[in-house]
């Protein structure tokens, strides 16, 4: 399929920005020609394409990639599937996805890895990275089969949702897998402090809850960024929510120590206050914290010691939501509200709009070894933004399986127009009218 | 006369003060009830009462209970262990069940903090809530206010000291923002490992220590220590608890003659109370306990539209 992209404002971080026409061709970009060189471009005059996409008056970036997300699939499939989360992925933005390994079987062996990935091949709207397991059935014990899943497909190692209490087996983990050449995802979670259901202050004293100090996740955080350092490999921090834990980062990247971090979009637009009410909708872990948390993680990402944005998707049905708060699952759905959430740390005065490409789409890519760029002959993954357009989002009408969005109802400026992954157009806005 | 208007009984920060006012004038009304010989007026004749416990009670179900029947409601109670609960149907479907006997007020009692605002969310009958997790106990902090009003004749400017497990306790909670909201000065005590977070945002001071937070009061409430809370490591011992943050009878001396002592129940003599001191001539501890059938009469009275037909009469 040939397709193109004419006159859309491209952001390429570090490499171009401007106004430019793209052209695409068998899955690839094949020439990005800037505003007032088109007459120097004797392709642009010949090329017989399929399909032209006016972009003009919107953003072309390259490929949005949301790093944590649990698809659910296989096991769970009344919560997610490939096919639904990489629609809501398509819907969203984003061209690729990484997928948590806690499914039932979890991913601990080339065999899931492999049943995802060709999954993900057949039904998927969106490029599927699987995440595999860190330890056997995610338990903290073993080291799983890094080799075999990354022949598989695999592009990182995680027990997220399940924190490596035992040191040692954290140390051999980011050892074999620096020699695997994978990057370690943790979750950072010291789970003898945590038994709480929301985060620990005013609020769960008020509401009767009990809390999850800021304590239970910085303190893995520290230990992480120790024994990164200990053993030199890659290791990456999951959905960090803390002051203490972004202070601790940034004097670890201070001293050149090779960890990188990310953060979800409700860390840094809702606090733990969204909870009252018992709304299950704001139960996560880690939780909601309160707002000087909120201020550090825009601090954070502001100064590059957040490296990335993941939406740490997590869908859950209603049985599973609509219940009392204690009981309730962990997690939000956010694959289709990241982008405006993001757009919005923008509008905020946070975040440059390069600096958000960098952050949803560039640095996630470098982290499990991929690159993201718009040059003739990279894989033609890009995502179209309208700035302007202005929405309500419903969670009933979103794509996700699940609705469990503490979003829902929000009003939001600025969404995907278009989404092409791999050459091929994934998603686009049903309103857009082509020239 | 004020209307009553409220729906449902959740929590004593969704009361205004007059509206505790005259819970508590009702309830004042109720005692003459309670000591007739034939202890039943009609009031509620027809209407039907659910007591949905499902975290164990005994002196708050029958409180309740005895409180229906003195007004000829119709009350039938569920317990955990009978309900459909341990054969696994949700919340949501056993109140919709409920619901569909159409009761007229349905009590519940829940380990979960907020069940009982999500089934007043997602239901037509009015709710009173018994009793949800650590959140709150309001029909305790009503019935504790009774009995302060009638002990000092108001309750602005008591002060009232709450010695215990602040953190786990809806008591407490309930407490806090029913006496503060009605003038009085509240303080809380004990160990900092049963102190949560942020308690002085609920408009509590904290005394330093247990003479401190005695010396002073009008009003001493002992909390139950719940001997499980001795493996979460918030006290290592009964023993040294009972020296340090009991109401001994020795540290009974510091308080003021006038002072009264109070315990929501069930008490654990020996521990946070010496027994010579809860049999004293200060505690008011069985005051309470009638103070709560009147309590909760009132509560009945009201939510069935009490104040309308008398002011219709």
């Amino acid at each position: 399929m040939r397709i193109w992209i004419k006159n859309g404002r491209v952001i390429d971080p570090g490499r171009f920005e401007g106004v430019a026409d793209i052209l695409i061709e068998n899955g690839q970009i094949a020439e990005l020609i800037p505003e007032g060189e088109k007459n120097n471009s004797p392709k642009a005059a010949e090329y017989n394409q399929d399909r032209v996409i006016n972009a003009r008056n919107l953003l072309v970036v390259p490929g949005l990639i949301d790093m944590h997300v649990h698809l659910r699939e296989p096991g769970q499939e009344y919560k997610e599937t490939i096919e639904t989360g990489t629609m809501a992925a398509a819907a969203g933005g984003f061209t690729a996805v990484c997928c948590m390994p806690n499914t039932q079987p979890a991913n601990d062996c080339a065999q899931v890895t492999r049943f995802i990935a060709e999954k993900a091949c057949k039904c998927g709207h969106a490029a599927v990275y699987p995440v595999g397991a860190m330890t056997m059935g995610l338990k903290g014990k073993l080291l799983a089969e890094y080799g075999d899943m990354k022949e598989a497909g695999a592009i990182a190692v995680s027990d997220d949702g399940h924190p490596v209490a035992d040191s040692q087996v954290m140390r051999r983990a980011l050892e074999y897998a620096r020699g695997i050449g994978l990057p370690v995802i943790s979750h950072c979670e010291e789970a003898s402090l945590s038994c709480g259901v929301m985060n620990e202050g005013p609020v769960s004293t008020k509401m009767g809850l009990a809390g999850i100090p800021n304590a239970a996740e910085s303190i893995m955080v520290m230990r992480d960024i120790a024994l990164c350092a200990l053993t030199k490999s890659s290791l990456h921090i999951a959905h960090v929510s803390t002051r203490e834990s972004i202070d601790a980062l940034r004097a670890a990247k201070k001293k050149g120590i090779l960890v990188t971090a990310e953060t979800a979009p409700h860390y840094f637009t809702i606090t733990d206050e969204s909870v009252f009410g018992y709304n299950t909708h704001a139960k996560m872990n880690p939780p909601l914290r309160n707002s000087q948390d909120l201020k550090a993680v825009r601090k954070g990402l502001a100064d590059g010691t957040i490296d990335v944005i993941a939406t740490d998707h997590a869908p859950h049905s209603v049985m599973e939501k609509q219940i009392e708060f204690d009981l309730a699952a962990n997690g939000i759905t956010g694959l289709e509200t990241a982008l405006p959430l993001g757009l919005a740390l923008v509008s905020d005065g946070v975040l440059t709009l390069t600096a958000l490409i960098e952050k949803m789409a560039v640095n996630p890519a470098k982290i499990i070894g991929l690159s993201r760029k718009i040059t003739p002959g990279a894989p033609a993954d890009l995502t179209i933004i309208d700035r302007e357009e202005k929405f309500t989002y419903i969670a009933t009408n979103g794509y996700s399986k699940s609705k469990n969005s503490p979003f829902d109802g929000w009003e939001f400026t600025g969404r995907a127009a278009y989404t092409i992954s791999g050459g091929r157009i994934t998603y686009e806005r049903m309103n857009t009218v082509d020239g | 006369m004020m209307a009553w208007t409220k729906k449902d009984i959740l929590d004593i920060e969704s009361l205004r003060a007059n509206e505790i006012e005259l819970i508590l004038e009702t309830a004042v009304g109720m005692y003459e009830i309670s000591e007739r010989p034939v202890k039943k007026v009609p009031a509620l004749r027809g209407k039907t009462i659910v007591l949905f416990f499902v975290e164990p009670s005994t002196r708050t179900r029958i409180s309740f209970d005895i409180a229906a029947k003195r007004l000829s409601a119709d009350c039938v109670s569920i317990s955990a262990s009978s309900s459909s609960i341990v054969k696994g149907e949700t919340l949501m479907d056993t109140a919709k069940n409920l619901e569909a006997m159409n009761p007229d007020i349905i009590v519940v009692r829940h380990s979960s903090a907020g069940a009982p605002h999500f089934l007043a969310r997602n239901l037509k009958a009015c709710v009173i809530n018994a009793g949800d997790g650590m959140h709150a106990h309001p029909t305790q902090a009503l019935l504790d206010m009774l009995t302060v009003k009638r002990k000092f004749g108001r309750i602005r400017d008591v002060n009232i000291s709450i010695i215990g497990d602040i953190s786990h306790s809806r008591v407490a909670r309930s407490d806090i923002a029913g006496f503060t909201k009605m003038g009085a000065v509240v303080t809380v005590c004990g160990p900092p490992t049963m102190i949560p977070v942020g308690i002085e945002t609920l408009g509590a001071l904290v005394a330093p220590n247990m003479d401190e937070a005695v010396s002073n009061a009008d009003v001493v409430m002992m909390l139950r220590i719940q001997k499980e809370r001795q493996k979460d490591m918030l006290f290592p011992s009964e023993r040294e608890y009972a020296a340090l943050y009991g109401l001994t009878a020795k540290r009974l001396r510091l308080l003021r003659p006038d002072a009264v002592i109070m315990h929501p129940g069930p008490m654990n003599r020996g521990v946070e109370i010496a027994p010579e001191v809860a049999d004293g001539p200060q505690t008011v501890i069985l005051d309470q306990v009638t103070n709560g059938v009147a309590v909760r009469m009132a509560l009945f009275y009201l939510l069935s539209g009490g104040r309308h037909n008398a002011d219709m009469d």
